[in-house]
């Protein structure tokens, strides 16, 4: 039990001084985070406050101005990038409209392997525990924006990622779809992993630290 | 990886796919020729390897721009990028997916046409041998357009025009050693070698170069 715990605690996102710039502008400056195993951080503010932009620096899509994102547990090698260990959710759901289902769920969870540390489950699980477990068999595309977004969802849970970066996560879904979305995501909390979320809607995750984005518009007319 | 092949290979042949596009498009290009050239049979089989060819180079060209625009525009392009497979690699398996769905059906479908241009088998056999060589090496710089292109809405025209310097001396290494084939004093070997020497070339560069364009394309 006491070996599991350390094994646990030893897992931590760390994100220092982190600044970015998006054509000429500065979008945040100087943000620093440091998460370990079981904690999330929920980011919140007005659109364009660079709630997205942060969550896709922190997953390696965008080259942070300033600053660093650290990624260190105990079984990964010195050098692995943080994008490695996080699943990322956008705001698109990265699955083939022509492909059905099972066919796109068995493609990532293929492609992606499970990081150290866990196991992901089967694509059936996987859409059951989203609640369609019996729609495996059609094409993405057949299904409703919500139905979809829930797919997309259920690709978190097919390979292992102990860092889940989650960009509104619950747009387009129905009240009972956001209530299991949180129970999914505290779950994945209380195995010790580590979620980094934007929002409007209040999620209602358990002890989630908040940041409060404010965005930095005039930055840019000061460089002038 | 294998499982990105099979996805890649099952979405070239699904609806959208651009598979067949690519292989109609061929057969009109080629078909019209004799109709535009007239009935004149041994002009016809003069020019024959380089029509098909051409033909081939086009319709190469015409799907490339998809290559990597579709998995950017339903965000699978974010989770292949961030993932512990080198991109190299990553790249390299969509090229030989793309080559399997879209380059070798024209290889395939090249003898008939062939038959329409009235080539002899030996130049059938050339031309078809030459365009299994050389189509990779299309599709490999390509993909450095592509990427290069990923983020442009309607980057389609801009990909062909960015690539087809590059995919000159495959047209002419190509077509060179297909007429050696038929025309007695050259010598078939040391162009289609060069044409071997392109593709593996390109095998190398073209996904070198679409992974750093992919890296940076960052938005």
């Amino acid at each position: 039990m006491i070996k599991i715990l350390m094994k646990v605690s030893s897992m931590r996102l760390l994100a220092e001084n982190l600044s970015a710039r998006r054509g000429e502008d500065l979008i945040f400056t100087d943000i620093s985070f440091d998460l370990g195993a079981g904690e999330s951080l929920v980011l919140t503010g007005r659109n364009g406050s660079g709630k997205s932009t942060l969550l896709r620096v922190v997953a390696g899509l965008l080259h942070p101005e300033t600053g660093r994102v650290v990624w260190t547990s105990e079984s990964s090698e010195s050098g692995m990038r943080a994008a490695e260990a996080c699943h990322y959710l956008g705001h698109r759901n990265a699955m083939k409209a022509e492909l059905t289902v099972a066919e796109n769920l068995a493609f990532w969870k293929s492609f992606f392997g499970d990081v150290d540390g866990g196991k992901g489950i089967s694509p059936a699980e996987a859409a059951e525990t989203v609640g369609l477990g019996g729609i495996l068999h059609l094409p993405f595309g057949y299904l409703s924006a919500g139905q979809q977004r829930r797919m997309a969802f259920a690709k978190l849970l097919v390979a292992y990622r102990p860092v889940w970066i989650l960009d509104e996560p619950t747009a387009a879904l129905d009240v009972n779809a956001e209530g299991a979305f949180t129970g999914l995501i505290n779950a994945h909390l209380a195995a010790g992993g580590i979620v980094l979320a934007a929002t409007h809607q209040p999620l209602g995750l358990e002890n989630a630290r908040e940041l409060q984005m404010t965005g930095f518009a005039g930055v840019g007319e000061e460089r002038w | 990886m294998t499982a990105l092949l099979l996805r890649d290979l099952k979405l070239s042949v699904r609806a959208g796919g651009g598979a067949l596009i690519g292989v109609l498009f061929f057969m009109t290009v080629v078909a019209v020729i004799p109709f535009g050239v007239g009935p004149d049979l041994n002009l016809l089989s003069r020019i024959g390897p380089a029509i098909v060819w051409i033909g081939a180079l086009l319709s190469a060209l015409l799907g490339l721009d998809r290559l990597f625009q579709t998995e950017r525009e339903d965000g699978s392009l974010d989770l292949l990028l961030m993932q512990e497979h080198p991109l190299v690699l990553t790249v390299l398996v969509k090229c030989l997916a793309h080559w399997l769905g879209n380059g070798l059906p024209l290889v395939i479908a090249s003898p008939l046409l062939g038959l329409f241009m009235n080539m002899d088998e030996v130049a059938i056999g050339a031309t078809m041998l030459t365009l299994l060589v050389g189509t990779p090496a299309l599709t490999f710089i390509g993909a450095v357009g592509a990427a290069v292109a990923v983020a442009l809405p309607r980057g389609g025209l801009l990909v062909s025009i960015l690539v087809l310097p590059l995919a000159i001396p495959v047209l002419i290494f190509g077509v060179s050693a297909s007429y050696a084939a038929v025309e007695d004093p050259a010598p078939f070997m040391p162009p289609f070698l060069i044409l071997v020497a392109i593709t593996m070339f390109f095998a190398v560069l073209g996904p070198l170069g679409a992974a750093l364009a992919l890296r940076n394309a960052g938005d």
